[in-house]
């Protein structure tokens, strides 16, 4: 068998890795032309009034109003908070959800006494929680961590408590075929064998984890970015508007490429692929 | 000479809403220290369930499962029952590694899970790793091994905790042919050069007479013993090829082949 190791390289060999570079390299054009296709379409429709800009924006006034908003507006402290209150309703959202899913892989019948409340409030807008929120906690960053964690919750502690039960019911058996007991099963086999699905469960709630800071931001905050968006679309200052959520991009894909970074030394380090 | 193990009248049934299936019914039959005994019987007649109650994973409804040491006067009664009873060793179907696990630290689950994983016992396991060739695969993930390889790092895993009796309940059936009779062989002889005592189930006849020193047939469900067929084989070599070109094979596959016959 050849592989990649091998010092001779064949003519098809070398002309499939081609056709593989020239691939990636054309799918990598394609994105970055519709994306600068895209910016030039709207800031040429701008300048020659196809939209009107005062609602619209386009990317330089964009780009004007975020330097504008880092020296006069504390952007980057907005944009902390925001982080910050996304960080800490994530890592809450994750602790609790591997406790509560914890429990219920413990107890079965705990587990079917919890199971449809929790699927009933995983399947409610959360967004109409918000105002209750308000008015039990205040107008505090409290509130807004809440919101946050409110969003993600039930889902992940429905996804990672269904990852649990669908480990290999045999490799459990093995633990106890070694001595071992439920805890030891846990341990051994359903935690470890569940970390390819908690990677991908964290990926989801950095996400939804943003999306409930922003409408509690939206509903209780005088600081972040969900705020700006708010006050901005109440004064009409549109360019502040777009400037924010294109931040909000950002920052979500910042905190997504981070748990990506974080499963990819998982990999590294377990030589998992 | 005194059985290792003892079934007496072992009863077993399995409950859901929809009703209740006998799966063992009455079932008597021993084991002696050093013995290699194989089961055979139709499928599902019961031959996984027989091994879980042996270990204890299940508890019989009806007889008892006695191990050498309980019936020892001097056991005292209010030792735990799985206390007084030999260390065994279980291997299922499957060699289960663990993929987050290097082979060495797959060796060890059985060491950390019983609290034994002292610098002697992983001493242990390095020599068996190193007597079974899977010494230089210590550090490589499952995925890398062979299937034969595979289940000899399974064994080591069971090994490690120095059973006395090793319940097997199909572990080559994975295989494909050719390296399950490579495999088999290997397993069979490693566990006789350690005079260990082995239970293997198996629904392959010419299996069941070339590794055993004795076969227990049992009948379809409720499964009781059938017959009990002793093996000796004119062999050359500790080969399983060797096993299955003995003389006597043809005729003790013909014995199995009509007792399993009457169960279909």
């Amino acid at each position: 068998m050849k592989n990649n190791t091998s010092q001779f390289i064949s003519y098809q060999q070398k002309n499939y890795i081609k056709k593989h570079k020239h691939h990636h390299t054309m799918v990598r054009v394609y994105r970055l032309l519709i994306f600068v296709l895209f910016l030039s379409l709207w800031e040429i429709a701008a300048n020659l009034e196809w939209i009107d800009a005062f609602f619209f924006s386009s990317p330089s006034r964009i780009v004007r109003c975020t330097v504008d908003m880092l020296f006069k507006k504390d952007l980057l402290t907005h944009m902390g908070i925001t982080i910050l209150e996304t960080l800490l309703s994530f890592l809450l959202v994750f602790l609790f959800s591997l406790f509560t899913a914890t429990l219920l892989w413990y107890s079965k019948t705990l587990s079917e006494i919890i199971e449809p409340y929790i699927v009933v409030l995983n399947s409610l807008p959360k967004s109409a929680l918000a105002p209750l929120f308000i008015v039990w906690l205040g107008t505090g960053i409290d509130t807004i961590i809440v919101a946050g964690i409110s969003v993600a919750i039930f889902g992940s502690i429905i996804s990672l408590y269904t990852g649990f039960m669908q480990v290999d019911k045999e490799k459990i058996t093995l633990i106890y075929t070694l001595g071992g007991n439920r805890k030891d099963a846990f341990f051994k086999v359903v935690f470890p064998g569940s970390i390819p699905i908690l990677l991908s469960n964290m990926k989801v709630n950095i996400g939804l984890s943003l999306v409930g800071v922003i409408i509690g931001e939206f509903l209780a905050a005088k600081r972040g970015l969900g705020y700006l968006i708010i006050y901005g679309s109440q004064v009409f200052m549109m360019n502040m508007v777009i400037s924010s959520i294109i931040l909000l991009c950002l920052i979500a894909m910042g905190l997504y490429l981070f748990i990506q970074f974080v499963e990819h030394g998982y990999k590294k380090k377990t030589g998992l692929k | 000479m005194r059985p290792l193990l003892k079934l007496e009248d072992v009863s077993y049934s399995y409950h859901t809403i929809s009703g209740e299936t006998n799966a063992l019914s009455h079932l008597s039959f021993s084991v002696y220290p050093g013995e290699f005994v194989t089961v055979v019987g139709p499928s599902g007649c019961g031959k996984s369930t027989l091994l879980s109650i042996i270990f204890g994973l299940l508890a019989p409804e009806e007889g008892k499962v006695l191990f050498s040491s309980e019936s020892s006067p001097q056991c005292p009664s209010d030792v735990p029952k799985k206390k007084m009873r030999p260390p065994i060793g279980y291997m299922l179907q499957k060699d289960h590694l663990f993929e987050w696990r290097t082979v060495y630290q797959n060796a060890l689950l059985g060491l950390e899970v019983a609290h034994k994983n002292t610098p002697e016992a992983r001493e242990y396991v390095l020599s068996l790793l190193r007597d079974y060739g899977l010494y230089k695969f210590k550090d490589k993930r499952p995925c890398e091994l062979s299937g034969g390889m595979k289940q000899r790092a399974a064994l080591i895993r069971t090994l490690a905790l120095n059973p006395d009796l090793l319940l097997l309940d199909e572990p080559f059936s994975a295989l494909d042919y050719q390296t399950r009779l490579h495999v088999s062989g290997d397993i069979c002889n490693i566990i006789k050069s350690r005079k260990k005592t082995a239970l293997l189930i198996t629904h392959d006849l010419s299996e069941a007479i070339s590794l055993a020193d004795r076969v227990i047939v049992l009948s379809k469900r409720p499964a009781t013993v059938k017959m009990e067929m002793p093996v000796r084989l004119t062999k050359q070599d500790n080969s399983v090829l060797s096993a299955r070109n003995a003389p006597e094979f043809k005729d003790y596959f013909n014995i199995l082949w009509e007792a399993m016959s009457d169960e279909k």
